[in-house]
């Protein structure tokens, strides 16, 4: 997870390149979006807990207006990462306040979540919000950028303790991390003193996810740059066929079917018809 | 005199032994150590040569497996994956290594 994504037309949607970004690291982190005194309030709804929302509840079902969560989910930046993602109307899969208990002893295994899921032209989205500082001794979350879109199921992947280019989360407080269903990740063991405090919402979306986000930089050669991004954990050769796969999502996303790099996949489509004359 | 295992698994970024480590996990038999999932950013050895030159014996090597037809272009678990061994005393240190 890391903070490269950017807003270049000052509208709230994400814009092409950060929606490149997302689709290449399978994450996007948005620091210290949450004011102040909603991360206090937010720290004791999270230690009171939130009742089980029944699977597929619609956002506004879920939350009542003004409700603490309902607020959080009305900020600008999250409310436009969202739509732009899942776009309108989207439901609630499930949430849950994780807490990573002080010197508990033990790591998740690294893991995505719920069942093997194999999509490549939809996607759920998770929200994870931090309402304090996290530092590096307290577990904060894990997670292996450009993860997720391997075909692995849920814990199968905890063999795998530590990838080079993994993200172990420090951030301050009020920080909301959206990722990609696949993405591989796991609550660290806290070395520290203290609990550590998680919130995260499932959603799955209602409608077709196709330029949902702001779009004006359709064109902007960053969109190239970012979907070419390489993680330190790829062998190079899987590391291709993750461009390869990028490709196919980004086509999807866009509609654009011609959509390219490096010739990846059109290179390995040719097959021409057309007979010699 | 009793010996106990410590097991050290490395993910490299080809199918051969002296490429660069992508990934790392270790186990330790003695109990005197835990360590666990995302406790380090740094890889412990270079290449999987590297831990053979500080006293590791490679017992496994994965497999090089063709893919199954109509799935040449999914991605699923690191293909390159090797598990090497020390045997050290119930009562000694670490053997020198990381583990």
């Amino acid at each position: 997870m890391t903070t490269t994504w950017e807003q270049s037309t000052g509208s709230t949607l994400l814009s092409s390149v950060a929606m490149a970004h997302f689709v290449a690291h399978g994450s996007l982190r948005l620091d210290a979006v949450v004011p102040a005194e909603m991360n206090a309030e937010g720290m004791e709804v999270l230690r009171g807990g939130l009742p089980d929302v029944p699977y597929g509840t619609p956002v506004a079902d879920a939350y009542p207006e003004g409700s603490f969560v309902r607020r959080l989910l009305e900020l600008p930046f999250v409310a436009g990462a969202l739509r732009s993602l899942v776009g309108p109307g989207p439901s609630v899969d499930h949430h849950a306040v994780h807490i990573r208990e002080p010197r508990e002893g033990q790591a998740q295994p690294l893991h995505g979540d719920a069942i093997i899921d194999v999509r490549t032209d939809a996607f759920d989205v998770q929200l994870m919000y931090y309402p304090q500082d996290v530092t590096l001794d307290m577990g904060g979350t894990l997670s292996v950028p450009g993860s997720h879109l391997r075909r692995t199921n849920e814990s199968d992947t905890g063999r795998y303790q530590n990838l080079r280019g993994q993200s172990r989360l420090v951030c301050p407080a009020g920080t909301v991390v959206f990722l990609h269903h696949g993405l591989w990740h796991g609550g660290r063991r806290n070395d520290s003193d203290r609990a550590r405090y998680m919130f995260k919402i499932r959603f799955n979306p209602s409608v077709r996810q196709r330029r949902l986000w702001d779009t004006s930089d359709l064109g902007d050669p960053r969109v190239a740059e970012e979907l070419a991004t390489t993680f330190p954990w790829y062998e190079p050769a899987t590391g291709r066929l993750e461009v390869y796969n990028r490709v196919l999502l980004w086509r999807s996303l866009t509609g654009d079917d011609s959509y390219d790099l490096d010739h990846w996949v059109t290179r390995v489509s040719n097959r021409p018809q057309e007979e010699a004359v | 005199m009793s010996t106990r295992q410590q097991v050290l698994v490395l993910y490299l970024a080809t199918s051969a032994l002296d490429s660069e480590v992508v990934g790392w996990s270790s186990y330790d038999g003695t109990g005197r150590t835990s360590p666990t999932t995302g406790d380090g950013d740094e890889p412990p050895y270079k290449s999987g040569v590297h831990a053979l030159e500080d006293g590791w014996r490679l017992f496994q090597a994965a497999q090089l497996l063709p893919p199954h037809p109509g799935h040449e272009y999914d991605v699923s678990f690191l293909k390159h994956e090797f598990f090497f061994e020390k045997l050290v005393e119930a009562g000694a240190g670490s053997g020198g290594g990381p583990v």
